[in-house]
Order: structure tokens, then sequence, then C-alpha cells
């Protein structure tokens, strides 16, 4: 099923020094012995003795001030431990600190609702049981005053002037508004054939819903005043940022530990506000507590993928199909609080003019607070909204002026020979050849038959469509790129953090900074690890999951943004490459030569010149660890590697709004094949191709497990998956029932295919990858376009289009059509 | 001081018997509890999941007395005398059954949270249908999802372990 065209070199694992090894290879995973034996420990799998089990009291209004709340009933149910209100909270902790700049940066969000709740499903008070069962039937007996307020679910509406203000704080729905521009609009425009105008367009409200929801098992160590916190949170880094100052402590106060994680597709990031109820009941009830979200709890709280209107865009065309750039506001619905946001303003732009050539683009990003659950990232972060909308331009021109989808891309498309590229926002893309990956695409799908297929499906009375979804998936963020957001902020680059050690009996042991949740790091590490230091991945233990006490952390650490590869694998090597210098050494000093003598081979170190003399590993370990008497005083060897990785960024120009924000650009070249019922608007997706480049791949199989996951969810997000809520503010797919994802049956016949254009930024070539799913959501818009243009053309303007939504376009295309205007330049 | 911090005795309990892989069990449970929570909070054997409220989603399935249920759509004391088969009995010996073994082959999970579902989905139908087709595999893993793999390999993984022909 996978093709690979192009072939590279063997992965370089020493610097000067070329040789095959586990890198490239499919080798089994470290992971799966126990998880297919039910041994993997998640957060909810862990118990203690008389602990307690948390249940959040939750608003049933979008929009209402809470008067009072008593829990005087609750506190009399046998079996309940204890409650918190939101009054407590307010006198106990700090609000969270707020990435906005003003007027998004005096919101004040606590862990419970204080004075206001602002979304159906809003954490009001808290209930401690003997059992889950106590906790939520006390939960119903917490007596909470409301009273109801006007309602915002619609973002347009948000900036009316009459639009209730959910932040009095702020004084306004509109949060945070950046305006970006780059190169001369006037002259684009000036110089153009044609300006497509398109009114709106509309990416929907979903998320990756992974399986396992949030959760934690929190103890309060009185006698040292720290707190263990057992849980699923992705990006420990953050939390602990959010958390500390909000808790009034320091960050060695907050001990995070983690072994596996249930899925998380960045929906695990923004869990802080839960974490600190944990905390301060456990410390309140002196006992430890365990949270474990429900699923009509996650999908009514919990990470919401950012919605996003696209507004009056104009597109500057030359008559050829050569596009020149665009212009356009972005409205983006962040829900009622900014957990994460307003990052995604900026996020975006990493990938500004997604794979083209334009080079004159303004974007004015408006986000504003509605009463609808919390955005927070979902796989393929703020670059997927805009990703979707360029492609949809495309498709869009295309369609209108008559040309093929295809040319205009290839047309367009970045130039392999023009890499490293410089966009117009000064991101540097690595490497790529996208005409190529579409070339690949294409005959994957059989582009060739595409007119005997739609002739084929004719007969049996359908639409057969076919549509292109051309994405980036950028990895390795440079954080610098918040100051873009709020030029006070402090933060920059990027880190990640391993230690490499060898032990008394010769045991490699390696400690990640990460949070894995199902990417195959301990796999991935050891087959680095291997490759440096000479020895077999069944040598090399790669410790599960993240714990704050193995000090192998640093700020950024977590799993996250499409990193691991770079980052994570970067830190990996740095701390092996430290390593196998220190054995290196200290075999030279057992052995009575020079360092450079040594080799790292089958487990032992070794003279080059004369292999009978060596030393295994276990001797190596066992000199330093426990036998270390009479060696030389100024050996520094100890065996035990800590390496920071750290990505060379600069901080990017905040005037200008440029600079490089990320550090690698994987590409997806997806193409989806539809066929749709003209009488009812049901399709199914008969075909499909995704064709990824993420450089030099580690371990293909996990990266070919991680495009089938991110494919699966764009076919989930373009065809069923939505958070709908009604005027009131409930939301309708609170569960699995209403909010369908793909099942078995759901899932189109697949080919994957790939390109390997390593990274010439790091230091194995590897590109961060795992979010490209963004590409799916597109192909079908663009298959549904294409498979309804002979119905009277109508335009695909939602990410989302469920069955009902292709026959509005089927009975009535011109409703559709009133979206675009094509004009003169 | 907010509550007295003891669990009084629930009148609405009753005393069960459950075998689990073999294992004989006797527990005291409140009426309510689901089969799920009896097997992971009461008996510890937490490889059978929750990833949903509703039934639909399959992790943690298991098998009672020869059929394949959902055991959070089943309350503890309906399980009163039956045999239950989790995930935690499929290897022997800490030999991984070729089910197992095939799912870890062929790339079939990965965060791990959906696998013992699907394996007592797939384990359920490889008895009754020693040599399933592709739309078989997927009928029999309807009800269970997986967000992380797309369920292809899932569905190659089944094939593999039937002893049948799959593609690479």
């Amino acid at each position: 099923m996978s093709e690979t065209t192009t072939v590279t070199q063997p992965i370089v694992v020493e610097e000067g020094e070329t040789r095959p090894g586990y890198a490239g290879q499919n080798v089994p995973r470290k992971e799966d012995k126990r998880l297919v034996q039910g041994e993997g420990v998640f957060f909810d799998d862990v118990k203690r003795h008389n602990m307690g089990y948390v249940h959040f009291v939750r608003s049933p209004y979008a929009h209402a001030k809470i008067r009072s709340v008593d829990v005087s009933k609750a506190l009399e149910h046998p079996g309940v431990f204890g409650t918190m209100t939101g009054d407590e909270v307010a006198l106990l902790t700090d609000p969270f600190f707020q990435i906005s700049s003003p007027p998004g940066a005096h919101l004040k969000d606590f862990c419970l609702a204080v004075g206001k709740a602002r979304f159906v499903g809003e954490p009001v008070a808290a209930v401690v049981a003997s059992t889950r069962e106590i906790a939520r039937d006390a939960s119903e007996l917490v007596e909470v005053d409301y009273e109801p307020l006007p309602v915002i679910t619609d973002a347009r509406e948000a900036l009316g002037e009459d639009a209730p203000v959910l932040h009095d704080d702020a004084g306004t729905n509109l949060t945070w508004e950046g305006v970006y521009e780059w190169g001369d609009l006037d002259q684009a425009f000036a110089e153009a054939d044609r300006v497509v105008k398109i009114s709106e367009l509309h990416f929907d409200r979903f998320n990756s819903t992974p399986l396992e929801c949030n959760g934690a098992l929190v103890e309060f160590n009185r006698g040292t005043g720290q707190w263990t916190i057992i849980t699923n949170n992705q990006f420990p880094g953050f939390a602990a940022i959010m958390m500390g100052p909000a808790m009034r402590v320091g960050l060695d106060k907050l001990r995070f530990v983690t072994q596996d994680i249930g899925g998380g597709f960045g929906n695990k990031i923004t869990s802080h506000p839960q974490l600190v109820a944990c905390c301060l009941l456990a410390r309140k009830l002196k006992r430890p507590v365990q949270w474990t979200e429900w699923r009509t709890d996650f999908h009514l709280s919990m990470s919401h993928g950012n919605e996003r209107w696209f507004q009056d865009t104009e597109v500057a065309v030359k008559e050829d199909g050569t596009l020149l750039g665009f212009r356009t506001t972005a409205l983006d619905d962040a829900g009622a609080w900014l957990r994460y946001e307003p990052l995604g303003g900026v996020i975006w732009a990493q990938v500004t003019p997604g794979m083209y050539r334009w080079r004159h683009i303004r974007l004015d990003f408006k986000q504003v607070v509605t009463n609808k659950a919390p955005v927070s990232p979902n796989r393929g972060y703020s670059r997927m909204q805009h990703l979707w909308f360029t492609e949809r331009i495309i498709d869009i021109v295309a369609h209108e002026l008559g040309l093929d989808p295809v040319e205009v891309r290839k047309r367009n498309y970045i130039k392999a020979e023009e890499m490293p590229y410089e966009t117009p926002n000064g991101c540097i893309y690595d490497s790529g050849d996208y005409s190529k990956m579409l070339d690949v695409a294409l005959d994957l799908i059989g582009y060739g038959e595409l007119d005997a297929k739609r002739a084929d499906a004719e007969s049996r009375g359908r639409l057969l469509g076919l549509g292109i979804g051309s994405t980036l998936d950028s990895g390795t963020n440079n954080f610098g790129q918040s100051r873009l957001i709020n030029p006070e902020l402090q933060f920059s680059g990027n880190n990640e953090v391993a230690t490499v050690k060898l032990d008394i009996f010769g045991e490699i042991v390696v400690t990640l900074g990460t949070t894995p949740q199902g990417q195959s790091h301990e796999t991935t590490a050891s087959q680095v690890v291997a490759d440096i230091l000479g020895c077999s991945i069944d040598d090399v233990n790669v410790r599960a999951g993240h714990d704050s006490y193995w000090n192998s952390h640093a700020g950024f650490s977590g799993t996250y943004a499409s990193q691991f590869a770079v980052t994570g694998l970067g830190a990996v090597k740095g701390a092996t490459d430290m390593l196998a210098g220190e054995m290196r050494k200290l075999a030279s000093v057992v052995l009575g030569c020079a360092p450079e003598d040594i080799e790292l081979a089958e487990g032992q170190a070794r003279m080059k010149a004369n292999p009978e003399a060596a030393l295994p590993f276990m001797a190596l370990g066992a000199i330093i660890n426990a036998n270390n008497a009479g060696l030389p005083e100024d050996l520094d060897v100890t065996l035990n590697c800590r390496y920071v990785y750290r990505p060379p960024f600069d901080p990017p120009d905040v005037e200008r709004k440029y600079g490089n924000l990320t550090l690698t650009y994987a590409a997806q070249v997806h193409v989806a094949v539809v066929e749709v019922d003209p009488e009812t608007g049901v399709y199914e997706v008969v075909g499909y191709v995704a064709v990824d480049d993420c450089g030099k791949r580690i371990n293909p199989q996990v990266v070919e497990g991680q495009v089938m996951g991110a494919t699966a969810q764009a076919l989930g997000a373009a065809t069923h998956e939505t958070f709908t809520y009604d005027e009131d503010g409930n939301l309708l797919t609170p569960n699995f029932y209403d909010y369908h994802v793909p099942h078995a049956l759901d899932m189109p016949p697949l080919a994957t295919g790939n390109i390997e254009s390593p990274s010439p930024f790091t230091s194995m070539g590897t590109k961060g990858m795992g979010e490209g799913g963004g590409a799916g959501i597109h192909a079908v818009c663009a298959a549904l376009q294409d498979a309804l243009s002979s119905r009277g053309k109508p335009i695909v303007y939602d990410s989302c289009n469920p069955y009902h939504r292709v026959w509005e376009l089927l009975s009535d295309p011109e409703a559709s059509r009133q979206r675009v205007r094509v004009e003169a330049g | 001081m907010e509550g007295n911090g003891a669990h009084r005795a629930v009148e609405t309990s009753k005393t069960i018997t459950v075998e689990v892989n073999g294992t004989t069990y006797e527990r005291e449970v409140e009426t309510r509890r689901l089969l799920v929570h009896l097997i992971r909070d009461d008996l510890d054997l937490t490889g059978t999941h929750v990833g949903c409220d509703t039934g639909n989603c399959g992790a943690c399935s298991v098998i009672l007395n020869g059929t394949l249920v959902k055991s959070c759509m089943l309350l503890a004391v309906q399980a009163d005398g039956a045999s239950i088969e989790t995930v935690e009995g499929l290897a022997e010996e800490e030999q991984l059954s070729s089910l197992q073994q095939a799912f870890s082959d062929h790339h079939a999970l990965q965060c791990g949270y959906c696998t013992p579902g699907m394996l007592m989905s797939a384990t359920a139908l490889l008895r009754e249908n020693s040599s399933p087709s592709d739309e078989e595999i997927s009928k029999a893993i309807q009800g269970n999802i997986c967000r992380c793999t797309g369920y292809w390999n899932i569905v190659k993984a089944i094939r593999a372990a039937s002893g049948q022909e799959v593609t690479e």
C-alpha cells in the first residue's frame, strides 16, 4: 500500500559517520506488549487508599449570574467528604495568567465559575465522595440560584452593539484583534486580471475526541506542601506555568506524573483548571482525590476546535490562474474562555501562504468570546482552519474561472528548487516537492481513468467528484510567535529534554520529557539510541511516560504540535552522543589508549585496532557507579547525560510580524473521490489517497499510522462531526450518540504514499508530523464541489458537509453561489 | 468540618459471585454499580476501559458467558454467577495470543486505549467465523471506536490473526 518514491541515504547517526541501523526500519513497538494485555497504566487505573471521587456541578445555563451556591444538603449526604465553590476558589487562588494583550488580558478565569457561568457545562462547584456514584448523586443536591442572561452562540453576533458582553472585565466580546499584512496588496489587485470575491466561508467547530477523557489522581503531601498529579495532561510544562501562579506556589510544588495516555490530539492541553480544583480539594479534604471526566462532560466543556469565519475575501488572480494574493477577515470563535487563546491568532501564520507562491496577503484576525465551550488546540490547531481556507480559495477560483484545479495548484505551488523558501512573513519552508507529491497522489488514485469512473457512476445514478487537499504540518514552534499576540510576553524558542544513562549492570536507561499518547516515543527513541551506541534496541530501556521527579523536562516539555521527531529525538540524540563520548573516554582510560581509538559496537567499547581489547557496557557501568576507586581525578565522566535540545530560532520581529515561526514544514497531498446520490445528498467517500512528506522517517510504520489516524479524523470532521448549539447555548452533540465519529464501516479504501525530503535544519533530517488531517477535510469539500458541479455549480462553503447540507447545495445551488462574485481586475 | 468522612453502608447492595478469566470472586456491590466499575474498581482488572457514558465506544467490551457485551451496559448484579473473559485473560503464560501479536505486528494500536475492547470483539468474531472478510471484520468492530488508527490496520491485523493473507 505504501510507496516510497525517493530513496535517501542512510541516516547520519554520528557526526562524520554514516551507518545503517534501526533508523528507517519498522521495528516492533516497545509499548505494545503491555497495551495488548491491558497492562498499560492510564491515570484512572491508579488508586489510593481512602481516595475521594470528584464530581463537578455544571451550569445548565449558557449565560447566567450565580446568585448563590448552597452545598449544605450535599454535605449531609452519606459518603460525601466535602465540597468546593467558586467563592472559595476566588479566595484561595488568583485568576489564571492570560496570554492575551488587552482587552483579553483582563479576563478573570478561575477553576470554578466565580459570579457568573458562561457556557453550559461550566464547572460551578465540586463534590467529593467515597464513590463515583455518591459524588454524582450529591452534586444533584447542590442548590445553585441562577439568573439567566441573554446568550451569544454566533461569533458574528458577538460584535453587535446590543450584544450581551460575556466578560465585564474586558468590556467587549472582541478579546483580541491583529491585522497582518505583507507584500503590496494595492499592487497585487492592480496587476490582477480577475478579482474573485467570496463573502463568507465557515470552518466548523469539532474536536478529535480522544477515547480516554481527561482526569487526574491528586495527592497533597502536607509535610512538603507538594502535590503529586497523576494525570493525562499532554503539556505539563504549560499546565505548570498556568497552575503555579494561580495557586500561589512555585513549580517545585507541582509534580506531574503520567504513564499511558488514551489519545490527546491537543485536546488534553488545557485541563489545568480542573487540575487546580483537584489540588485544592486534596489539600482541603486531607485525602487523595480522583477525577475522571465523563464523556458528556468532555463534549460539553473541553477543548473544542477553533470555529472560524472567513469574511469579505478578495483574491487577486491573473488570467492564466497565477495567484497574486488575497485579503480577508478571519473571525474566530474562542468560546467562553481564553484557555490557550489567543495563540490561535498567530499559529495560523506559520503557514500563511499555504503551499503557494503568492506574496501579497492581508488577514485581519478577530477573536471573539461566545457562550460556548472554550476552544483549545486540536490536531492541526489553527493552521488547519487557515489551510482549509486557502485550499477553498484555490478550488473556488479554479471552479469560477474554468481552470483545472490540478493545473492551478501546479502553477502556484512553491517549487522544489526554491527550497528553503522564505514566505511573505519570514517563515522558512525547509524542504519539499509539492508538485511531485501531487503527481504521486494522482497516480495512486487513478486520475487517468477519472472520466471513465465518472461515466460509470453516472450510469448508476451517482455524481462522482474528485478533490485535492494540499496542506502543511508546521512543527517545532518558535514560542516567540506569542509576542505577535502580546509584545509583553517573555516566551521564545523551544526545548525538550532527554536523559540517557548507563547503569551498573549495563542497563541503558532513557528518560524523556514528553507525554506520548500513542506516538511510539519509547520505540523511536530506542532506535536512535541503539544506532549511536551500537547495541540492540532490546538493550535500550525507555521509561514510559513523564514524571517531574525524573528531572528530565524543561519549560516546553510535552507532546503537542508536531515536534517529537525534531525536539524529542533531537534531545535523545544529544544525550546519547554525550554518553557515547563519555563511554569512549572511560574505556580509553581503562584500556590505555586515546578516546578516538575506541568504537562502540555490539554492546561493547573496544579498540578499533584490536577488537579483542573490549569492555562490555556492563563493565563501564559498574566502574563508574560502583567501582570507581583509582580513577583519574580529572576524569569527567558520569555516564548519566542530560541534554536539552534547543532549536535555532530568533525572536520574530513584532512590528513587521515577521520571522520563522516553526522549524520544519511537513507536507500532505490528499485526494478524495466521492459519489453523491443527487436525490438525497447522501454521499460516500469511495477512494482516498494520502501522500505525505515528513523528511527522514525513523519508523515508517509509525509515520503511516499517524497519517492514517489524521486522515480518519479529517473524514469524520468533513462529513459528520460537529459541535452544534441551539440558540439557548445547549450543545446538541454532547456524546457519541449525537456526535458521530467514524466507525470501521465508514472507512474508505485507502492508499498511502510518501516522498522523503530531509529537513536541512534538523540533526537527523526529520520533521515533526502527525497533524496532517486538514488535507482530508478539504479534499472532501473539493470532491463534493466537483461532484455537484453539473447541478448548478454550487459552492461548498462549510468545512463540515453532512448529507443535509449537500442536499441543500443540490436543491438550491444559487443560494451558495450568492457567496461568490468574479470581477475584472 | 464538612462531612463525617464515613462511608455508611448502603442498604441497596447485594453479594454476587463472578468468575473472571478463571478466577472466582465474591463481592458485595451496590445494585446500581455498573459491571465495568466492578471489573475495574473492585476487581482491579483495569485493562477494560471506559470511553463514553452512552454505550457507544466499546472500550469496555468483555465476553460474558460466551457473548460479547459492553460492560458499561450491564449492572454488576446482572453478572451474578456469570463467567467473564477480559483482555487480561487473552495471553497465556505471558505468551501473546495470535490476535494480540497480530495487533502489534500490523501497528493496529497507537495509544492502546480502545485496544482491549477491540481485542475482545475480534476474539468473539474469530470464534464464530474463522475466516472473516474485511467487511465482516469491520462489521464486528462497528461497536468499537478507535480515534488513533482509522481502523485500517485493525482490520488488517484481525485478518492476519485469522491466518488469511494481508497485503503490506
